[in-house]
């Protein structure tokens, strides 16, 4: 059976907008995904008829309120292949690093080492280099491959007994690799380190089984997974957030408070200090679920005939390279590509003339682009509501750049 | 209709790459980055005993229209103290529309980026990087 795009397409109300008389090519996904009306309608839904504060309240609009925030809690939980008390909804996916990186570094002592790759995205960089400044922890860095994949070679090499923490990205932003989890849980599994993955490019593209990963945190944000903004996730194994103290205070998050001395509620609680985002994690529920409806073999097969399509457009268009891996194994539809003589931003903005949208420029990851020597590149991240048309007015794009920019 | 930000006229600029290299002694050079776009701009100058401009040279990692805003500000530099410069700025600022009035050559080339906020830095980043090097 074949992977019916109209009928998702349909499911987006902004993907029929008209700008300056040309649909919309909405090719910058990875940035922040469409949202579609199963996820708006849950949202106007909490906001219209069960809109009131949670856990607080005994009346009946906030049970209403606190029965949707944690039926999305067990939604954004069965994605993931978990238990519901193991989801902390967070802020964003930024926010739920620094949670990690504030609450679990916090049990870390001088001289502990955390092990990340040169091609994380800046916010699975700077929480560590933060803690390191607070705590005195040592930061290790795994090199990427010539093909844009964190060199899974190297990382035997770079494992030391004080390694406590592995934190990559499931899937890279920027060259839509994705890691060998297996081996680096295995690698961990050897020094007792634990692994964290950073989620934010990997949930966008169907459920994801936490278990049998073998890993110990991950973290996603709700925007990129077609859900609202203001809400991210962290899950986490149950004795881990047992163990870690809370990232910030406030109401919700405690057992019993007196001046003399607080006791901390039992987690997810203890880590949502305050009035959560509950229209937006409402929304996330909502999108999980969506997500967890759509067929993602055939999803990912029409996500991968277009990865196809478009660097083979690429391999026609003279001067243009693409960065990261070659084939189809084990990647996700994030390309990323240069474009001789012509600047990522020239491209990226001759594509909005064709009504293109994509992202140019580093992508909150530096430190990759200097490995290469790049001034960035221009990033197609598509869903599976993109179609051939959207790829096809890329290339026209891009051709066009080419003759006209250089 | 936006594809009409890459005119002839601001590709010929930044193609014709005036002043575009560097200086073998230069009397200042500044150095100055967009942090978010990540274009990069290095100026050289060579300056008389008042603070003019003898020579002029410039480096830009950078998008079409910070090598075309190089180039044009090279082409005028020549003479000018920081005063002059910043004069001359002024017509770049009321090319892309920050500032009322006529913008002289050969600035008047950028109007069309009075549409495009987002890149209105890029045009700006050379007189940053030269106003850095004449301080
Ligand atoms: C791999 C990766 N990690 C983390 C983030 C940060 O997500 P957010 O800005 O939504 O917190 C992003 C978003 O760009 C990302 O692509």
């Amino acid at each position: 059976m074949s992977f019916d795009v109209a009928a998702v397409r349909g499911q987006f109300p902004i993907l029929s907008e008209i700008i300056d008389g040309r649909p919309i090519h909405y090719l910058d996904n990875g940035a922040s995904a469409q949202t579609p009306d199963a996820v708006l309608d849950a949202v106007r839904t909490y906001e219209t008829t069960g809109r009131a504060n949670v856990l607080r309240g005994v009346h009946r609009l906030a049970e209403r309120a606190t029965d949707a925030y944690e039926n999305a809690r067990a939604d954004v939980a069965r994605f993931l292949g978990v238990q519901p008390m193991e989801i902390v909804f967070t802020g964003g996916c930024t926010a739920a690093i620094n949670l990690v990186a504030y609450s679990y570094g916090s049990l870390l002592k001088p001289g502990d080492r955390i092990l990340l790759s040169e091609l994380e995205h800046h916010s699975n960089i700077v929480p560590w280099q933060l803690l390191r400044a607070r705590a005195g922890l040592e930061i290790d860095m795994i090199p990427v491959t010539t093909d844009g994949r964190i060199d899974l070679e190297k990382l035997p090499g770079l494992l030391t007994p004080r390694t406590r923490l592995i934190s990559l990205a499931h899937v890279s932003n920027v060259t839509g690799a994705m890691i060998d989890v297996g081996a680096v849980v295995a690698a961990a599994k050897s020094v007792g380190a634990k692994v964290m993955l950073d989620g934010a490019q990997r949930a966008p593209h169907g459920p994801v089984d936490l278990p049998s990963l073998g890993i110990d945190f991950y973290v996603f944000a709700g925007h990129k997974a077609y859900g609202p903004n203001g809400i991210g996730v962290l899950w986490a194994k149950p004795d881990l957030l047992d163990a870690m103290p809370p990232f910030m205070g406030g109401g919700s998050m405690i057992g019993r408070v007196t001046f003399a001395e607080t006791t901390w509620a039992p987690p997810p609680r203890r880590f949502e200090a305050g009035t959560p985002p509950i229209g937006p994690a409402i929304g996330l529920g909502a999108a999980c679920k969506w997500m967890q409806a759509l067929d993602w073999t055939g999803a990912h097969a029409h996500e991968m005939t277009m990865v196809q399509h478009l660097m083979d457009g690429l391999q026609k268009i003279d001067g243009a390279r693409i960065f990261g891996p070659a084939g189809l194994q084990n990647r996700y539809p994030v390309v990323s590509f240069t474009l001789d003589g012509v600047h990522p931003h020239d491209v990226a903005q001759t594509l909005d003339s064709f009504g293109v949208a994509v992202r140019a420029g580093h992508h909150c990851a530096q430190p990759l682009m200097d490995r290469f020597d790049l001034d960035g590149t221009t990033r197609v991240s598509m869903a599976p509501y993109n179609d051939g048309s959207d790829i096809d007015a890329l290339l026209t794009g891009v051709r066009r750049a080419a003759k006209t920019l250089r | 209709m936006s594809d009409q930000l890459y005119q002839d006229r601001i590709v010929a600029l930044a193609k014709a790459k005036t002043g575009a290299g560097k200086l073998a002694a230069p009397t200042k050079s500044a150095r100055r980055d967009n942090p978010l776009c990540g274009d990069r701009v290095t100026i050289d100058v060579r300056l008389d005993g008042q603070g003019r401009i003898e020579e002029i040279a410039h480096q830009v990692r950078g998008c079409l229209l910070c090598q075309a805003s190089a180039s044009a500000l090279s082409s005028v530099a020549v003479g000018r103290d920081a005063a002059g410069i910043a004069a001359v700025r002024h017509d770049a600022e009321r090319a892309i529309g920050r500032e009322a009035g006529e913008a002289a050559e050969p600035f008047a080339a950028f109007a069309p980026v009075a549409a495009h906020k987002s890149r209105q830095e890029c045009v700006l980043l050379p007189f940053e990087a030269l106003k850095d090097a004449l301080s």
